[in-house]
């Protein structure tokens, strides 16, 4: 069965429509990717998902619909979105954010610090510094690291890449991978397709606001369109 | 010199009280940027929830617990009932609402216990007691040291707490705070709550010296207003020591300065106000958002 379903998912911002009936699934344990130009929907699509956007059509969670869908509850639901831009809470230090991460299982456990600090040791340097002094980089790892305490059943990640230098970008999409590997789902929307398709099991490409292909990932990227559109070669 | 010292002690006990008062504005005003001008009058009503719990035979400290009790959960109820439904739209929208409100509350007091000046018997002798010459009451070290139990206890709450951790979560960044599973809603209500009980706290000791009546706390919230902008907007230890601050410099000046004296004091507060906006905006305490960008 599937962990996550969308079914026919319309959202919109005021006047403007911003999907046109999604539907997509990802199974427990996958690792997806949503790809597509600017405007295709995929940033919405997430938002959908962890009820940030208003929408109609339905979200199933394990093959239930979930109703009133709001942030916090979706969270309750072992749903943690990354939102696009290193969502960090700036003014607290490195560690609350962290501990900010395990909010819906109460207090943070010493073990699971020790674990995000294990992948990345740079937090720990910098743990009683201003999450707003880090760096982009370390900053996408305490945005990663903060929903690594969750502990989710689906991570949801937008544009973990963006503004990043190619090296910082695959140390990150290295460590989706080993999340993956501990029994993760993960979505992740992403410019870089190229980076994507190589890690993702599954992808998703949309055009304004609607599913257009889906499939295995490694299908995907000998695609002639994707190829053209997205990867450029 | 006794003068002197005289002065800085009953300096401190009105800047205590000012601080009280500042603390609980600067609570609303980082969450949600909202200066809540209800403030004092919602210190008001609840002073006078406090008297006439004593006036039906109360004891003191049982008649102030409940009244903190009852204050916090209608700073609650204020929030939920009547900020959060215009919680979305213009920041302008609810501070002007805070004005209806205090006007609301002001006309509520008049209306069920009238205009006249009440005796408010605290728990605190305002007899004079002298040491060196120096004569100062046990009402001034009471409140002194109430503010300083009340500063101890809310920065607790936000440093060592989990329940704190939260409130700043959500009042850093409500969006991401959501996000994380942190019932931003309730956060924003439990902020009222615990303002309105320091308002409560404030008024309780303000009304041995002032004498309780609808207006009691107006002028008490400009001071805070200008204590909470010399401490610095978003730091509740900053409104404290703003507070504690601007009622020794205020007594100072009023005693020493032959000109200004008592009529001034006013005047006084909002040159401070003005002073620290053009020189240092952040107040003493507030620290300008740091970001990388």
């Amino acid at each position: 069965m599937s962990l996550l379903e969308l079914r026919d998912v319309e959202a919109r911002y005021g006047e403007i429509r911003a999907l046109h009936g999604v539907s997509l699934t990802v199974a427990d344990g996958d690792f997806v990717a949503l790809l597509g130009a600017n405007g295709a929907g995929k940033t919405t699509t997430l938002r959908a998902i962890s009820g940030t956007v208003k929408t109609s059509g339905d979200v199933l969670l394990d093959g239930h619909k979930v109703f009133r869908r709001t942030p916090e509850g979706m969270a309750r639901s072992g749903v943690a979105h990354v939102p696009e831009g290193r969502g960090t809470f700036t003014t607290l230090s490195v560690l609350d954010n962290l501990r900010l991460g395990a909010w819906v299982h109460g207090t943070a456990s010493p073990r699971d610090l020790a674990h995000v600090f294990e992948f990345f040791p740079r937090l720990y340097e910098r743990r009683t510094q201003q999450a707003g002094l880090l760096s982009g980089g370390e900053q996408q790892m305490l945005a990663l690291g903060r929903a690594m305490m969750a502990k989710p059943r689906v991570l949801l990640l937008d544009e973990p890449s963006l503004g990043l230098a190619p090296l910082v970008a695959r140390e990150i999409f290295h460590v989706l991978g080993q999340l993956h590997e501990g029994g993760t789902t993960i979505v992740v929307v992403e410019q870089n397709a190229m980076l994507a398709l190589e890690h993702a099991q599954h992808a998703y490409v949309l055009e304004t606001g609607r599913v257009v292909l889906g499939g295995e990932a490694s299908d995907l990227r000998k695609n002639e369109s994707v190829r053209r559109s997205y990867l450029g070669y | 010199m006794t003068n002197f010292i005289q002065q800085i002690v009953s300096g401190l006990a009105s800047g205590g009280i000012y601080g009280l008062l500042a603390l609980a504005i600067v609570l609303i005003h980082r969450s949600t940027g909202v200066i809540n001008f209800a403030q004092g009058e919602m210190a008001t009503l609840s002073t006078f929830v406090c008297w006439a719990l004593m006036d039906h035979g109360w004891a003191f400290w049982p008649a102030f617990g409940a009244t903190l009790l009852l204050s916090f959960a209608g700073g609650v109820t204020l929030q939920a009932v009547v900020i959060r439904p215009i919680q979305s739209g213009p920041l302008l929208g609810i501070v002007i609402l805070t004005i209806g409100l205090l006007i609301a509350f002001n006309g509520l007091d008049t209306w069920i216990w009238g205009g006249a000046a009440k005796q408010f018997h605290g728990p605190f002798s305002t007899a004079p007691i002298r040491v060196g010459g120096v004569a100062f009451s046990k009402q001034d070290l009471g409140v002194i040291a109430v503010a300083f139990v009340a500063v101890a206890l809310i920065g607790a709450l936000f440093t060592r707490t989990r329940l704190g951790l939260g409130l700043r979560a959500a009042a850093v960044n409500p969006i991401e705070a959501r996000l994380v599973g942190i019932r931003v809603a309730a956060m924003l209500a439990l902020g009222w709550g615990l303002a309105a009980m320091l308002g409560a706290v404030a008024g309780v000791m303000a009304a041995p010296s002032l004498f309780l009546e609808p207006n009691m706390m107006q002028t008490v919230v400009l001071y805070a207003f200008a204590a909470a902008v010399l401490g610095g907007m978003d730091s509740p230890i900053g409104a404290v020591v703003g507070g504690l601050l601007l009622g020794v410099l205020l007594n100072l000046v009023g005693t020493y300065v032959h000109w200004i004296g008592g009529e001034l004091r006013l005047a006084t507060a909002l040159a401070v106000i003005l002073g620290v906006l053009l020189l240092r905006p952040s107040g003493l305490f507030g620290r300008a958002a740091l970001r990388r960008a």
